[in-house]
């Protein structure tokens, strides 16, 4: 190596530092060029996704807004306060729930005087006959309520009763002569309104699922939760309602609950499968001569049953009434409009958290499962699925019930489309350990020689340098 | 009838606060017993997989349809079981008793029967349709039968049985299932919450590799052997040739068949099940994923489906609307009796099959083209390295 001076050993002097150029060429090429090429052309392939958006849907604030329009009557409140009507009051509160995202209840009460006809329909005789003319129910949009306020002594309640609630989305409330007249109404209407909307009970129902185990207490009966709408996993689920008439000699059939009594309805049913009546046949029945012996079943009290059994099924609860409230009846179809609204609320909130869920647990997931991949289907989905929760939360905030509904429900379909699509194992059974074994016999040949190379010019060049300092 | 309603309704819950009262001492004692039985679910499902073929694999076959065979007495309906087989035992040319799997010998049971139902068989079965089946990622035209549709109250009995490593599971013969894939499925699962408890029973060699690096919570699993053992079988049959079950599948079996829907049976006994003594390799747990404690675990919980009821206390009062019940009634019956008779609809061109023009068919080359190509063939070769060649072919 150490040159003697003699033109053979110039030339292999350049020859020599010629090869280490090479070397160091090769080195460069293969570190700054093959390496990221490497790296680039063997990552799966993810397509961007809005991540800092998934994570903020966590800590979205839910506002949920029910607007109620309150009709107050000539003899209701006191002449001076009636002169400030038209105005408008705002009643918010936090519902406290152990869970990411916080809810805010907002009721928006619209007061205005009450009109010729709403007037004379509820000076009639009994509440049912004032609503009958008062219906109009298709033009309330969902999530909406109207309150009547009548005065103090009116006839059209019972004396005892200071309020009472529709079959649709009307109630009717008491007025007071009183100087705080628009407070105490404001209170009495805002009871009702929950009582028709939306209570803690119905939301903490609606988040089962997702609130930690602590939250329930052993005393408090853990509401049956059927959430048939939300187990995207199962194809077209069915609840399941079936008679039982027992054989002659099994008749007649009783259940009995834990204290031994029969149970009134002869009936039981379970959660997301559906609901099992025992029917007793009247035994005077059997003793007809002719065989076969035709019995007809009583299907109205069969019905009554199978109904109430569906109404549980679908988690409609018997709402807390305030006090001296009267509830009407139901109606012919066994749902009351503002149950209906109660479950469109739950449902809303309840979509907006699985699709919540979904998201996170994806981004969770692609932290944490280095070969799953996304393809930019699947991308698009997440971000419509984003935009939709974004929407629906919009559309809450507002009071816009059905297309809120309907944005939290696109937006729980899109999120269980981009998890569930079977793309994202399109690298199964690559693990990493296995990745090495691909890759080494590629790159060992390869990377040896050079390496050793550039150990050794190292070597060279530091024994060059250190070599002048000896001499000197 | 809002009166009615009202006083229907103080009348239940009267009813309820004396219900409430009479049972106010014996409500405590009742809570215990609830927490006891309390799980969680409300429906379960079993993933069942034998993971070999070939007929020398028999006791893989017999293992996986025992344990079905055991599922389905406990309870779990076959549109709740997923189970993969190689399914070539049954029909295979070397069984001496066509259509039967034995797994007893003096061929007691034959664990086949009449009703078996095998949702991924033969070349179905591999890694990629077994993850897809676990994680719910599906194509969308899969059968109900094929996927698990499992929510977030579901405890899942997953059962594999074949020939494992430290670390993995065979599949097939061609390809195999590492313990890493099987914890990120898991996790995949938790994630989306497609199970409430999951119970993981492992029949190979070295399973207890398989269980090592879960990390999804709610996860119990049981394995046959530690690491670095094999799992044995249990007792050829001189009359079918092979062996006919392995011996930690058996003891289980034999633990199982006390079980019935009603036991009290709970995990403990179930991590006694094939000592050492017995089974020759060593049974492994692992229950530290698991919230509840082992003792509180009923088998039923896995291996049965026990449904939780409520009794139904409430009605919703219907107002009897009699003329209109009658009335519809009477016009179903005259409906009836005026429906024409049904035919089929005309699909067939009949009248163009008949009168169809003869086909035209596809041209052939004449037979004789490739004889006579080939024969042009061997007389090229032979012009050209000499006539002396054709001694190696005649």
């Amino acid at each position: 190596m150490a040159a003697a001076g003699s033109p053979g050993a110039a030339a292999t002097d350049l020859e020599v530092v010629r090869g280490k150029r090479a070397a160091l060429f090769f080195a460069a090429v293969a570190i700054v060029l093959g390496l990221p090429l490497w790296w680039k052309t063997t990552e799966t392939y993810r397509a961007p996704l809005p991540y800092s958006q998934i994570s903020g849907l966590n800590a979205l604030q839910l506002r949920l807004m029910v607007p109620v329009t309150v009709v107050f009557t000539r003899d209701s409140v006191p002449l001076d306060d009636q002169g400030k009507l038209p105005f408008t009051v705002v009643h918010e509160r936090e519902i406290p729930l152990k869970y990411k995202m916080k809810i805010k209840c907002r009721f928006q009460k619209t007061y205005r005087r009450a009109l010729d006809h709403e007037e004379e329909a509820l000076s009639l005789g009994n509440v049912q006959e004032a609503e009958a003319v008062l219906a109009q129910p298709k033009e309330q949009p969902e999530g909406s309520l109207t309150v009547y306020v009548i005065s103090e002594h009116s006839s059209l309640l019972p004396q005892d009763m200071m309020s009472y609630i529709g079959p649709e989305r009307t109630a009717v409330v008491r007025g007071i002569m009183h100087r705080e007249a628009f407070n105490i109404i404001g209170r009495r209407i805002i009871q009702v309104a929950q009582t028709m909307s939306l209570t803690e009970d119905v939301l903490a129902a609606a988040l089962a699922d997702h609130l930690p185990e602590d939250k329930w207490s052993s005393d408090k009966r853990r509401p049956l939760k059927s959430s048939l709408g939300s187990s995207a996993a199962s194809l077209y689920p069915v609840l399941n309602f079936l008679l039982y008439v027992p054989e002659l000699a099994h008749s007649p059939l009783y259940i009995q609950d834990k204290d031994g009594a029969p149970v009134a309805t002869n009936a039981f049913h379970s959660p997301r499968w559906g609901g099992i009546m025992v029917y007793n046949v009247d035994p005077k029945a059997y003793n007809a001569s002719e065989r076969p012996v035709r019995v007809e079943v009583d299907v109205v009290k069969v019905m009554e049953v199978f109904l109430a059994q569906l109404r549980l099924l679908f988690g409609i609860a018997h709402p807390q009434v305030p006090p001296k409230c009267l509830l009407s009846g139901l109606k012919s179809e066994g749902l009351m409009t503002w149950e209906l609204d109660r479950l469109l609320w739950a449902r809303s909130v309840e979509n907006l958290a699985t699709a919540t869920t979904t998201l996170t647990s994806l981004a969770q997931l692609l932290g944490k499962i280095s070969n799953i991949v996304i393809k930019d289907g699947v991308a698009s989905e997440v971000y419509r699925a984003v935009a939709a929760v974004q929407k629906a939360a919009e559309e809450l905030a507002s009071g816009h019930l059905s297309s809120a509904f309907t944005a939290s429900q696109e937006a729980v379909t899109s999120s269980e489309r981009a998890f569930f699509d079977p793309s994202l194992l399109h690298l199964l059974y690559f693990p990493d350990d296995q990745k090495f074994a691909v890759y080494i016999p590629l790159f060992l040949p390869m990377t040896v020689p050079i390496l050793l190379s550039l150990v050794k010019i190292f070597l060279e060049t530091r024994k060059s340098w250190k070599k002048p300092e000896k001499i000197d | 009838m809002a009166a009615a309603y009202f006083l229907s309704r103080s009348a239940s819950t009267l009813a309820a606060f004396l219900l409430l009262s009479f049972g106010s001492v014996a409500s405590q004692v009742e809570d215990q017993a609830e927490q006891f039985f309390r799980s969680g679910h409300t429906n379960n499902w079993a993933v069942l997989v034998c993971t070999s073929r070939f007929w020398f694999n028999y006791r893989h076959v017999a293992n996986t349809l025992s344990v079905y065979r055991s599922v389905k007495r406990l309870g779990i309906p076959d549109s709740h079981i997923v189970l993969m087989l190689a399914d070539d035992m049954a029909c295979n040319a070397r069984n001496p008793k066509p259509a039967t799997v034995f797994s007893h010998k003096n061929m007691e049971l034959n664990v086949y029967g009449d009703d078996v139902e095998v949702d991924y068989r033969s070349y179905e079965v591999t890694v990629e349709n077994f993850l897809r089946v676990l994680t719910g990622r599906i194509p969308p035209s899969t059968p109900r039968s094929k996927c698990l549709l499992s929510d977030d109250r579901s405890n899942i009995l997953i059962y594999m049985t074949g020939h494992g490593g430290n670390g993995f599971l065979k599949f097939q013969d061609s390809e195999e299932i590492t313990n890493i894939e099987l914890a990120d499925a898991f996790e995949q699962m938790w994630q989306k919450r497609r199970y409430n408890e999951l119970l993981f029973i492992i029949d190979t060699c070295q399973g207890a590799s398989m269980y090592e690096r879960f990390y999804s919570p709610n996860i119990m699993a049981l394995a046959s052997s530690q690491v670095g053992e094999d799992s044995l079988s249990h007792q050829p049959d001189p009359a079918i040739g092979v062996h006919l079950m392995d011996r930690y599948t058996f003891y289980v079996l034999e633990f199982l068949e006390e079980i019935n829907p009603a036991s009290q049976t709970n995990m403990n006994d179930l991590f006694q099940v094939c000592p050492k003594s017995l089974c020759v390799s060593t049974p492994g747990h692992r229950t530290d994923l698991f919230q509840r404690d082992p003792k509180n675990v009923l088998i039923t919980d896995f291996f049965g489906s026990v449904r939780k009821v409520e009794i139904t206390t409430e009605t919703v009062s219907l107002q009897q609307d009699s003329e209109i019940t009658e009335s519809s009634y009477k016009e179903d019956q005259m409906e009836e009796e005026l429906m024409e008779p049904l035919k089929y609809a005309e699909q067939l061109p009949v009248a163009q099959i008949i009168h169809q023009k003869p086909k035209l068919k596809d041209w052939h080359p004449p037979g004789g083209f490739i004889l006579g190509l080939w024969a042009l063939i061997i007389m090229v070769f032979f012009k050209t390295y000499g006539i002396k060649h054709m001694k190696f072919i005649f």
